[in-house]
């Protein structure tokens, strides 16, 4: 078994959906806790639609910027079934966070595949410790559908060790300041859901 | 003096601020683009361009370089093929001002057509090359690029690789230098000009050149050895480095932040201490190479892959081969999960020619750019792709070999200015007849939308002239020119044919602007009339992600529709309307 100095997250979705920001804040908090931080994210091509990786790591000390294979202490998703599609980064026993919104790939659409109809089940079983809402609608009582991607963050951050005056400071110089609001709100409606 | 978590990319466009850059150019390519997107924060200290291509962007900054700016030019690794030209003429002129070509490899081919590893150039130009392995290195090696260049007079390529452009890391940021340099080109023939009988003079000083940097590398402090376990040392560069320090802690490793010219000396002493040398390089075994020519024992490709990139588990698994265990089975990932390839977007006015396209039994010679994406089902429009401008002259290759089935070349407004423009010159001079379709949406829009020769913006922000293809066209030499609205289906299908039937060449412009970049409705936002729709699957032939298809429904999904209408033009019954119109 490797020996895991450094924390490891990775957050899965699709183009669009947020992943950057999302991404940012979490660096932000591990950089407001003091730790090393070093992150990872897709961009140019793979950003059209698809399928989409952000990794961050932090610690005292973070050599590579890429998660290994089971070695994710979380594992969070903007789409469904996206969190299968990276379940292995996540070690054995770990949190993950998914986002029950489903986007329909347009190789679905066509015809050449199709969209599993028991995503739920499947992530159930192969997530046992899983926290799986609507993070959308979670979102919308809170003021903005479109923080999504903070209200899956608040019920991420339950998995890590994180100070909470950290995430809230990271959230802060992470947004414009007139959505700053709504995304607190959403961070703390996403924690209430672990 | 700030820690800040920035990008590579953004880490050497501080770099050249504080290193007192003052002209930097390039053309964007995934990974290089983010770095003058950087710069052009600097823009009261840093004159910044896009050029219309790599050659033009370094031919630009060697010139500056000439008269003794601080220099930086950025590119892709396919971007450096382009200003190969200028490059392997300028090692021999060298230059005064300082001038660091930053050339972003893609192993992996995450957004490149090919994972060609640009240290190669370095040794083909015989020039300097320095590999940063993370953010704060990135920043700091553009100055020690710059001092290196000023020194020896001599181009330097800082080669990154994608995961030290877009990895972030933290970095620490210092105030620009103050150089106060003087500018002014001074008049020295034999310098600066390699007409044969003074280029042989430079070729001879080129080698001696050689020689003394790679005795100054191995004094360089881009090279640093991190002696630990003697049992194994390991060289290695770039982001590797980040790999080999978590795969083997217990290592000593030669670190090389300045890789070629290859500091020999530094080398056979670092394999004088270890007991078995091992190379970790991501792509060509360069440094394997040159330490096996010194006749030292060593290993590298026999256990570490050439293909694709690296990563710590590669490692992982490359130590487990090492040392005789058995690989490790990674449980597999969950099957039948359905791909989720990029797409064109939904409203993007590419989809309107490849559809009418589609109607057509031709053969489409395509480019780079967005539109590669149209090689992809269901639009499925594309049939070649080879560099950048290639969709151009390649149709015309076709249709002089005698190809049976008329040629249609397509490609984008940024690549056509690149070097497209040169292919349909070639078409009208030599009496070509293929059919030539430019995509002009006046930006750069793959790379996220940077400002062309067509924008009628420079990067610095100024109004400037928005160079006009159909008039390039003309000026070309060829007289059938089309404009055409993609978004009118009916339309563009009927230009396509009239071009195709025309027994000269031609070019048509499908003109309208990115649906990404203007992010506003083209109409109102669309819907399936399920009492109407017969589930023909028309409309699902565009390929349009706003269009949902799963159990049986076809649904709009309307937070991705622009209403672009195609949907409603293509569909037989009539099924496809407007909330209003219901």
């Amino acid at each position: 078994m490797k020996e895991i100095k450094t924390t490891s997250i990775v957050l899965a979705g699709v183009g669009g959906q947020g992943i950057l920001l999302a991404s940012e804040i979490v660096a932000q908090a591990a950089m407001a806790a003091g730790y090393e931080v070093k992150t990872n994210e897709v961009h140019g091509m793979a950003q059209r639609g698809g399928s989409v990786l952000a990794q961050i790591r932090y610690g005292k000390k973070v050599y590579s910027p890429l998660v290994g294979c089971g070695t994710a202490q979380v594992l969070g998703s903007l789409e469904r079934i996206e969190a299968l599609r990276f379940a292995s980064y996540l070690a054995p026993g770990g949190l993950c966070v998914v986002n029950s919104q489903k986007i329909v790939p347009v190789t679905v659409s066509m015809g050449a595949a199709s969209y599993p109809d028991d995503a739920e089940i499947r992530l159930k079983n192969k997530f046992p410790n899983l926290i799986y809402f609507d993070a959308a609608e979670e979102a919308g009582t809170c003021g903005n559908l479109r923080a999504a991607n903070v209200a899956l963050l608040g019920a991420l951050s339950t998995g890590l060790d994180l100070p909470e005056k950290a995430w809230h400071k990271a959230i802060e110089v992470s947004v414009p300041e007139k959505y700053k609001d709504v995304n607190l709100k959403a961070f703390e409606r996403g924690k209430t859901k672990a | 003096m700030a820690m800040r978590l920035l990008s590579g990319n953004e880490a050497i466009a501080r770099g050249a601020y504080e290193a007192g850059v003052t002209v930097a150019t390039g053309y964007p390519g995934t990974p290089s683009t983010e770095i003058l997107e950087n710069v052009v924060k600097y823009k009261e200290d840093i004159y910044c361009e896009w050029a219309p291509n790599e050659k033009v962007a370094l031919e630009v900054a060697a010139a500056a370089a000439y008269a003794g700016a601080r220099c930086i030019v950025t590119m892709k690794h396919v971007g450096l093929n382009v200003a190969a030209d200028p490059l392997m003429t300028l090692s021999y002129v060298g230059v005064e001002g300082g001038l660091v070509i930053c050339v972003a490899d893609d192993p992996g081919m995450h957004s490149s057509q090919n994972e060609q590893d640009t240290r190669n150039y370095a040794c083909f130009a015989k020039i300097p090359v320095i590999e940063p392995s993370d953010s704060q290195e990135a920043k700091n090696f553009v100055l020690s690029g710059l001092e290196l260049s000023e020194k020896y007079k001599t181009p330097v390529i800082l080669r990154t690789t994608t995961r030290v452009s877009h990895s972030r890391s933290m970095v620490e940021t210092a105030e620009r230098i103050n150089l106060q340099k003087k500018i002014g080109f001074v008049k020295d023939p034999p310098r600066f000009v390699p007409l044969p009988a003074f280029a042989r003079g430079m070729r001879k000083k080129v080698e001696t050149r050689l020689s003394l940097m790679a005795d100054h590398a191995s004094k360089s402090e881009l090279n640093k050895t991190e002696l630990n376990d003697k049992a194994l040392g390991i060289i290695t560069s770039s982001i590797a480095y980040q790999y080999v320090r978590e795969v083997w802690p217990q290592a000593s490793v030669l670190k090389l932040g300045l890789t070629y010219p290859f500091p020999d000396k530094l080398i056979r002493e670092f394999a004088a201490q270890v007991k078995d040398l091992l190379i970790v390089e991501e792509l060509d075994p360069i440094i394997e190479e040159h330490v096996l020519s010194l006749g030292l024992k060593c290993e590298g490709r026999k256990y570490i892959p050439g293909i694709g990139e690296l990563s710590a588990d590669v490692l992982f698994a490359a130590r487990r081969k090492m040392e005789g265990k058995e690989a490790v089975q990674v449980e597999p990932g969950e099957k039948d999960l359905p791909g989720r390839p990029p797409v064109l977007c939904a409203g993007c006015p590419h989809r309107g020619i490849f559809y009418a396209l589609g109607k057509q039994d031709v053969v489409v010679t395509g480019d780079i750019g967005c539109y590669s994406l149209g090689t992809l089902k269901p639009l499925d429009r594309m049939d070649t792709i080879l560099c950048m401008g290639g969709g151009v002259s390649m149709a015309h290759g076709l249709d002089k070999a005698g190809e049976n089935k008329k040629v249609v070349g397509i490609v984008g407004d940024s690549t056509f200015f690149h070097s497209g423009i040169t292919g349909l010159l070639d078409i009208a001079y030599n009496k070509g007849k293929s059919t030539i379709i430019v995509v002009d949406n006046r930006i750069t829009a793959m790379t996220g939308h940077q400002d062309n020769p067509g924008s009628g913006k420079t990067l610095m922000g100024e109004k400037t002239i928005a160079a006009s293809i159909p008039e390039i066209g003309r000026a070309c030499g060829i007289s059938r020119v089309r404009e055409v609205n993609p978004y009118d289906l009916q339309k563009t299908e009927k230009v396509i044919k009239e071009e195709l039937d025309a027994e000269e060449p031609s070019l048509i412009v499908s003109i309208a602007p990115c649906a990404l970049k203007e992010k506003k409705k083209l109409g109102p936002v669309l819907k399936i009339d399920a009492d109407v729709c017969k589930k023909c699957g028309q409309c699902l032939k565009l390929g349009c992600p706003a269009i949902e298809s799963a159990e049986g429904e076809i649904k709009i999904n309307p937070y991705l529709c622009i209403g672009c209408s195609m949907c409603s033009q293509v569909c037989p019954f009539g099924a496809i309307i407007s909330e209003e119109e219901q």
